[in-house]
Formats: C-alpha cells, sequence, structure tokens
C-alpha cells in the first residue's frame, strides 16, 4: 500500500540526517541566485555554516512580495537552457509569481503526487477525471503527471463546462476525481437535477479534494453526496503545486513530504517557532529542487503539526488541516475570525445551501457583519416562522462559534456567485 | 381540494416582480395572494388556478416554493360570516393557523382560505356542519 517504502516510512533519525545533507545541497544552489547571494551577503550569513534544521532560524524568511520584486530571474538557480517549464501563481494584483522547474524538477514533483495519489488508493486500474484547470495553474498538470506515473487512464477535461463533465463520467465510468470542492457540491446537485443518483448511477469512489481550504463538515457533505471517499490535499505553486502534503486512508491530517520539504510552524507576527500542537504559519524551504530553490518560503497558511505517529506507518509527520490563512482572517470588533469557522457551522445545517458569503460593512461607525446564505428549494415548506426559528438557530451556533452574533440573511437559491473556481467569500466593505 | 403554492422571497426590490412575472407569462391567473415578512426575507402565499403549473414554474426557476393543499370555504359575505366557521372549529378546538378571503360576490358570497392543523379532521368538521369546500377547479369558476 505504498508507494515509496524506504522513503515514506524511514526512521525519524534517518529523515533527519537526510534532510540536513538536502539542505545543504539546497543552500549551496541557492548561491546561484542573485537573490539569496546578495541575501546572504547582506545579512552575513555563511550558507556552509548552516547544518541542522535549527540552523535555518538564521536565514530570513523569504516571500511572496520577495518573488514579486525579483522577477524575473533573481530566483533562479539554473542556466535558462535547463528550464523546461514554469508555472505561477493566479496573481490578482500586479506582477505574478513565477517559478521555473528542470526537467528533474518535474520528474521530482511527479514522484510526490504518484506517491500522494498511491497512499489514498489510486491505481493504474483508475479512471482519473481531473477536473482543475490546466495551464499556468498547477492543480491541473501536477495531479495528471502523478496519475499517469501511477498509470492510471486520466482524462484531462480541466475545470468547467459541467455538462460535458457529467457526459464523461457517465460514459467512462469515471473512479477518481481531483475537484475543488465548492464545485464537488455544485457537481452534485447539477448531476441530480439530470435526473441522475450521483450515488448509485455513477462510478466515484475517491474524490481529491484541493486549491480551496475546507472544514471537515464540507469534507463529509462531499462523501454524502458521491458515497465516495473525498481527501484532502494541501500544496502551493510557489512549493511545485499539489503533492506538497496529502491525507492518508486514515483522513485524519496530511503527512508532509518532509524528503522533499523542511517543515516549521512558527507565530506569524515575530517568526518564533511554535510549540507542537500550537497554531502558527507554515513556512517551507525545499529540499529537491534544482531551478527554484526556496527557503523559509512564507506559505501564510494556519496549521499545527500533529506529532503522534500515524496507524498508517509513514513517518512523515502530518499538518491538520488548513484553519485559515494569515491574510483572510478578519477582525470584527477586535474578534478575529476565520471564514472556515463559519463555513463550520453553516455546513452543519442542511437547510441551507453550500455557497455562501460574509459581508463586513459599516454602519454610522459600528461595523456589521452579515452572512448570506441560500435557502435549499427542497427544504422549504412554506412557513415563514419555522426559518424564523432557523435564522435564530443559525445565529446561536454562529455566535457560539465566532464570540459574536452576525446578521444572517436567507437569499434565493443562486442569488451567490457561482463557484467554480475559488469562491471569494469574504467582502469587507468598511474600508469605503 | 384547493391548493395553494408559497414562495420564498428575499425582501428586496424585483423579488415579487419577478413570480408574478414568471406565473403570468404562463398565464397562471392569481385568485388571492398575501405577503408575510420577517427578518429580511418574506413567504408568499399565492391561490392560483392552476397550482401544480404555478409550482413547477416556479421550481424550475430554482425559487423556493412549496405546493400545499389549504381549505377553501364558501362563507356568506354578511356580519357574522366568518364567525360561522371560527365558532366550529373553536367548538371542537381546532387551531386556526393562517387564513386570507376574497369576496366572490359583494354582500353574498366569500370564499375563506384556511391553514388548521389537522387539516383532514376538520375539513370532515366543516363538511359534516353544511359547510361547502371548494377545489382549484372550483374556485377558478366564480
Amino acid at each position: 500500500m505504498i508507494w515509496d517504502k524506504a522513503i515514506e516510512a524511514m526512521a525519524r533519525d534517518d529523515l533527519m540526517k537526510l534532510q540536513e545533507k538536502k539542505l545543504q545541497h539546497t543552500l549551496r544552489r541557492c548561491q546561484n541566485t542573485p537573490y539569496y547571494r546578495s541575501m546572504f551577503k547582506n545579512n552575513h550569513i555563511d550558507p556552509s555554516s548552516i547544518r541542522t534544521a535549527e540552523d535555518v532560524h538564521h536565514i530570513p524568511p523569504t516571500s511572496k512580495e520577495d518573488l514579486r520584486k525579483n522577477f524575473p530571474l533573481g530566483f533562479l538557480a539554473t542556466s535558462r537552457d535547463e528550464v523546461v517549464r514554469i508555472h505561477s501563481s493566479s496573481g490578482t494584483t500586479g506582477t505574478p509569481t513565477v517559478i521555473y522547474h528542470s526537467s528533474e524538477d518535474i520528474d521530482a514533483w511527479s514522484d510526490l503526487v504518484a506517491r500522494s495519489l498511491y497512499m489514498t488508493g489510486v491505481r493504474n486500474t483508475d479512471v482519473f477525471q481531473n477536473m482543475m484547470s490546466y495551464g499556468l495553474f498547477t492543480g491541473g498538470l501536477g495531479m495528471h503527471y502523478g496519475a499517469e506515473r501511477i498509470g492510471s487512464m486520466v482524462i484531462p477535461i480541466g475545470a468547467g463546462n459541467t455538462r460535458r463533465q457529467i457526459w464523461f463520467l457517465r460514459h467512462f465510468r469515471s473512479t477518481v476525481l481531483h475537484i475543488i470542492p465548492s464545485y464537488a457540491l455544485l457537481l452534485s446537485t447539477l448531476i441530480e437535477a439530470d435526473g441522475l443518483d450521483p450515488r448509485k448511477d455513477l462510478n466515484i469512489h475517491i474524490i481529491l479534494l484541493g486549491a480551496e481550504p475546507h472544514s471537515e463538515e464540507t469534507r463529509r457533505r462531499v462523501q454524502d453526496s458521491f458515497t465516495a471517499h473525498a481527501y484532502n490535499s494541501y500544496g502551493l505553486s510557489e512549493m511545485n503545486g499539489p503533492g506538497v502534503a496529502f491525507e492518508c486512508l486514515h483522513q485524519n491530517g496530511m503527512h508532509l513530504w518532509e524528503d522533499a520539504y523542511l517543515m516549521e510552524i512558527v507565530k506569524p507576527e515575530t517568526l518564533e517557532p511554535c510549540k507542537p500542537g500550537e497554531l502558527g504559519e507554515l513556512l517551507l524551504t525545499t529540499l529537491d529542487r534544482e531551478a527554484t530553490p526556496l527557503l523559509r518560503y512564507r506559505t501564510k497558511d494556519l496549521t499545527y503539526i500533529m506529532e503522534e505517529p500515524c496507524p498508517c506507518g509513514r513517518t512523515h509527520q502530518r499538518i491538520a488541516r488548513i484553519q485559515g490563512r494569515t491574510d483572510d482572517m478578519f477582525i470584527f470588533r477586535g474578534v478575529n475570525i476565520f471564514p472556515i469557522q463559519i463555513e463550520k457551522v453553516l455546513m452543519n445545517v442542511s437547510e441551507v445551501g453550500s455557497n455562501y458569503r460574509i459581508i463586513l460593512d459599516r454602519d454610522d461607525f459600528k461595523d456589521t457583519l452579515r452572512i448570506e446564505v441560500e435557502i435549499i428549494p427542497e427544504l422549504f415548506f412554506g412557513d415563514l416562522l419555522r426559518l424564523e426559528r432557523l435564522q435564530e438557530r443559525l445565529r446561536g451556533e454562529l455566535r457560539s462559534e465566532i464570540l459574536v452574533t452576525p446578521e444572517v440573511v436567507f437569499v434565493e437559491p443562486g442569488r451567490l456567485p457561482a463557484t467554480e473556481g475559488k469562491a471569494v467569500r469574504v467582502i469587507d466593505q468598511r474600508k469605503l | 381540494m384547493a391548493h395553494q403554492i408559497s414562495v420564498f422571497a428575499e425582501n428586496k426590490p424585483g423579488r415579487i416582480e419577478k413570480i408574478t412575472r414568471l406565473l403570468s407569462e404562463e398565464k397562471v391567473n392569481i385568485r388571492a395572494i398575501t405577503i408575510s415578512s420577517a427578518n429580511g426575507f418574506g413567504v408568499i402565499k399565492i391561490l392560483p388556478d392552476q397550482p401544480k403549473k404555478g409550482y413547477d414554474i416556479l421550481r424550475s426557476n430554482n425559487i423556493p416554493t412549496y405546493l400545499q393543499e389549504v381549505i377553501a370555504v364558501i362563507i356568506p359575505d354578511i356580519p357574522g360570516g366568518l364567525h360561522q366557521i371560527s365558532f366550529v372549529l373553536n367548538k371542537y378546538n381546532l387551531n386556526i393557523e393562517d387564513a386570507y378571503g376574497f369576496v366572490v360576490e359583494s354582500g353574498k358570497k366569500a370564499v375563506l382560505v384556511l391553514q388548521v392543523e389537522n387539516q383532514p379532521q376538520a375539513q370532515e368538521i366543516l363538511k359534516h356542519n353544511g359547510f361547502q369546500l371548494l377545489s382549484d377547479e372550483e374556485i377558478y369558476r366564480f
């Protein structure tokens, strides 16, 4: 059941030694890049003095902003001839961040993805419908290469176009989906609208959820809508893309591949290391990458390390599902709130849909928090009183989760923006 | 039996317009309508001539809609007309949950639409006491 047992189940001590060896190699590669060369010099750091995982604390972290400022070649550690592909994050403002890959990089990345997929039970007998965008976005191509390496039959259909997705699901009896969680929920309702039962009339066994942080409740809802196992995954374009960390069959935390990434969890404000189990920002150092090595990259994702060994036998430590971002957290009347907390509550209430929107506003110098949710037509019984009670119940449950009482607004289905891509959930109008 | 459709609507301009437009485009006539609103939303109750068709039109437009049986009963349009009904229901300890009505012949005939707890029992009692209950078609014949 393990793709690469020698690596995935390696004794912790040996894994640490392997990390240190690879770290030194990475630091040598970094000296080929204009950015790290001057950074070492300006901070009087001798890269050869950094030998252990503890020593990396002396290196200043690398941010997305650094990647942008040093576009196009500041982080390139190879000659341009050795680069076989670039990927880029979906930058909405200014220069996108670009990562260069050598053919060895693509090979190592594909292997990490294959390892991850194999861990969830994907095999060469599977039909893999890849519903993520192909192109600069890493989700599509990254998973494609991993699934091909396992030998599955890959349907490179890409994102969107629900009608066509359903056609392929039916005619090729796809067994594995790679999909954004909010789209998975939308898809199941659209399949039902076509008169099909996604639980019985299709052949889906494994659903790989990516590209959007989501709650345990969302996973359960996805699993129930298709009667399949859904697995959470973690990745970001700066760290290749998918395949950084993935859940095993136990669905309890994601194994982060420590032979390829050195992880740290730190306090976002001070960068002090967090204690084991303490929530903080994930920093990652690439250990395998030739063309674009990155040191202590700030992911802005908040998680914690789950220390206890996993029953699956893999020794690579698990991180908890992403609890939020250091930057999508919002502060309302002095309280730090993550959208995922609100989502958790909404997902437990069957009368409201999976789509929601959080609107922050300012009314006579008083901040207001409004949560818009869609009423599910099948669970509407023409009863005003029942809806009022539901509204009251939601307000109460939200208050106990986020410690402030929001306004809950019911809207008709389809009135909130559709979420075929990454959903924009929080609208902050307070600055206006 | 008579049927009404209940429709969820946001308390915002244009929401009722959409519902009445969809029904009028498909030539569904509205005999009576009532709106009750709460915190930011409302429920519109419509008594149409073709309840099933009206329901299908709104549901296929993804509007939360519920089709349900109601009691439509003829009462005389005179002082005390409504009291005849409430007197009987009260005698049998049946609670009225919602009611609205419309006059079909001024000074003579009105139709009262009722949602009562334990609807089948209420129907039996009203029939037994000599009231005339109307079907969807009969409501429209007036």
